[in-house]
């Protein structure tokens, strides 16, 4: 029926980004349905020592409310989960998050390929990863394990990303299913949206 | 890049108990397997070789250091060390003369000097008993030391700035050779002891606990275990501080704490 080649089996997705990526977060928040029918979960860069003000600003627009987890918070579907300001974050099998305070990974705490990774490994083929425009190649590696554990990779059209670095790491380690503009991302989650209500 | 799955894991762990007596089973899965695979990668080994060196109880020490998460910061999380010196500390005070404070899991001592530091800017320095322990012996002995580097310095500087304190963070250090050389004074009567939270005792009471970012590396089950221990390391009324992103509602103890601040994390034992 669509060229994204989706089914309705899938049990979470997961977004990353940096650089130049919050207009299209934002974009997608307030596009899909308030009953979207997977959890999405974001590992998105910013400011290491400021830990208030940008989950709101990510809410204002959302369609659905946009919460930073605590360690060991129960993962729900139609939320949105973003990893809060110096904390690794990661999905552990049982389906609930734990926080880290590791090392940077690639310079960066929240680090995509964490958060990425662990997801791979819990969800495997039921995933489906989107890696946003970014200025580091951190989310590169990420997508490599979410396409090694047979999940669906969507990276957005480097032409469209302000900087395109990172899905451009993304392409040039594994295997891309989808390059797409945020547009075209935005009607990917609605196609998948009316997969779960038939 | 290496892998390990579950079943290696847990020989791993099953090893380090058995022989060495340090129970990993219950650490929070994803982080304890980057570690073990950062190890791995450290020494070039695989599982099996780690298995043999695990026999050895010097390796073990070093994989002790190596296993465990150890990045910290001076004031780390600024407004948390505001409600500190203006609530909390004042209110311990009221019922009781001297402060006694644990800082369970207290790494390079980043978190103990700030604490010091504090106590000193409120002129309470010598009304406060300080222990700090950690399971970690390498990281003990350098939170004794208490030498920092230059760059670390940057960042705790900031955050001392945003907690607003009374002088400069350079009141309290030297620069000797690139270093920053905390001033020794400031914790000379602070206990250092190596303790585990998951086999190690009750061994004190105190008016207030912190134990920031240690339980994210437990799995839910440990979690509750640790805090039936803190609260029973508290006085009635004592204050237990955990993460800015840890939460206690789902332990099975939560009832016996009341939140005294959900932002910031501090909660007060109200039962017994
Ligand atoms: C990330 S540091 C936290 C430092 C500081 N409290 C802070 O918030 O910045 C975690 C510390 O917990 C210690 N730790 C881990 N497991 C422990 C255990 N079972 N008993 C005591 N300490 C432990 C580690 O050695 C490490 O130094």
């Amino acid at each position: 029926m669509s060229k994204f080649n989706l089914h309705n089996r899938y049990k979470a997705v997961v977004i990353g980004g940096s650089a130049g990526s919050f207009q299209g977060i934002v974009k997608i928040l307030s596009s899909i349905p308030s009953n979207f029918p997977l959890p999405i979960i974001m590992c998105l860069h910013r400011l290491k020592h400021v830990r208030n003000g940008f989950v709101e600003a990510l809410s204002i627009k959302s369609t659905v409310e946009v919460t930073e987890p605590y360690d060991k918070q129960n993962i729900k579907k139609g939320h949105v989960y973003l990893a809060p300001a110096n904390y690794h974050m990661s999905v552990e099998l049982g389906n609930y998050f734990s926080l880290s305070t590791e090392e940077m990974v690639n310079n960066s705490r929240p680090a995509i390929d964490i958060t990425l990774g662990s997801c791979a490994y819990v969800y495997r083929n039921k995933l489906i990863g989107i890696l946003l425009s970014g200025a580091n190649k951190d989310g590169g590696l990420g997508m490599k394990y979410i396409k090694d554990k047979g999940g669906l990779t969507v990276v957005q059209e480097p032409t469209e990303c302000m900087i395109d670095t990172m899905p451009k790491a993304a392409m040039s380690l594994t295997t891309i299913d989808h390059v797409l503009r945020i547009e075209q991302i935005v009607r990917l989650l609605n196609e998948l949206h009316k997969l779960y209500k038939t | 890049m290496k892998d390990v799955d579950i079943a290696d894991l847990r020989r791993i762990t099953d090893l380090v108990k058995t022989k060495h007596g340090y129970d990993f089973t219950n650490y929070a899965m994803s982080s304890f397997k980057r570690r073990i695979v950062r190890i791995l990668e450290l020494y070039n080994l695989n599982t099996e070789g780690l298995l043999k060196k695990l026999l050895d109880r010097q390796f073990t020490e070093e994989f002790l250091n190596e296993i465990t998460v150890n990045v910290t910061e001076m004031f780390r999380d600024p407004s948390f060390w505001r409600i500190l010196r203006d609530d909390i500390i004042p209110a311990i005070l009221l019922n009781h003369q001297k402060i006694r404070i644990w800082h369970a899991g207290c790494s390079s001592g980043e978190e103990v000097f700030s604490m010091a530091i504090l106590l000193k800017e409120m002129d309470l320095l010598h009304n406060a008993q300080i222990i700090a322990t950690d399971l970690d012996t390498n990281i003990l002995e350098k939170a004794k030391k208490g030498e920092y580097t230059i760059k670390n310095m940057e960042l705790n500087e900031k955050n001392y700035i945003r907690f607003q304190g009374s002088g400069v963070l350079k009141d309290y250090y030297k620069e000797i050779n690139g270093k920053a050389i905390l001033d020794k004074s400031l914790v000379a009567d602070v206990s250092w002891r190596n303790h585990d939270l998951v086999k190690g005792g009750i061994f004190n009471k105190f008016d207030l606990i912190l134990c920031r970012n240690v339980m994210i590396y437990f799995n839910q089950a440990l979690q509750n275990e640790v805090l039936k221990k803190f609260h029973e390391s508290l006085f009635k009324y004592g204050y237990l501080a955990i993460g800015s992103k840890e939460s206690l509602i789902w332990c099975d103890i939560a009832n016996k704490f009341i939140v005294v601040n959900n932002e910031e994390k501090v909660y007060k034992k109200i039962k017994d």
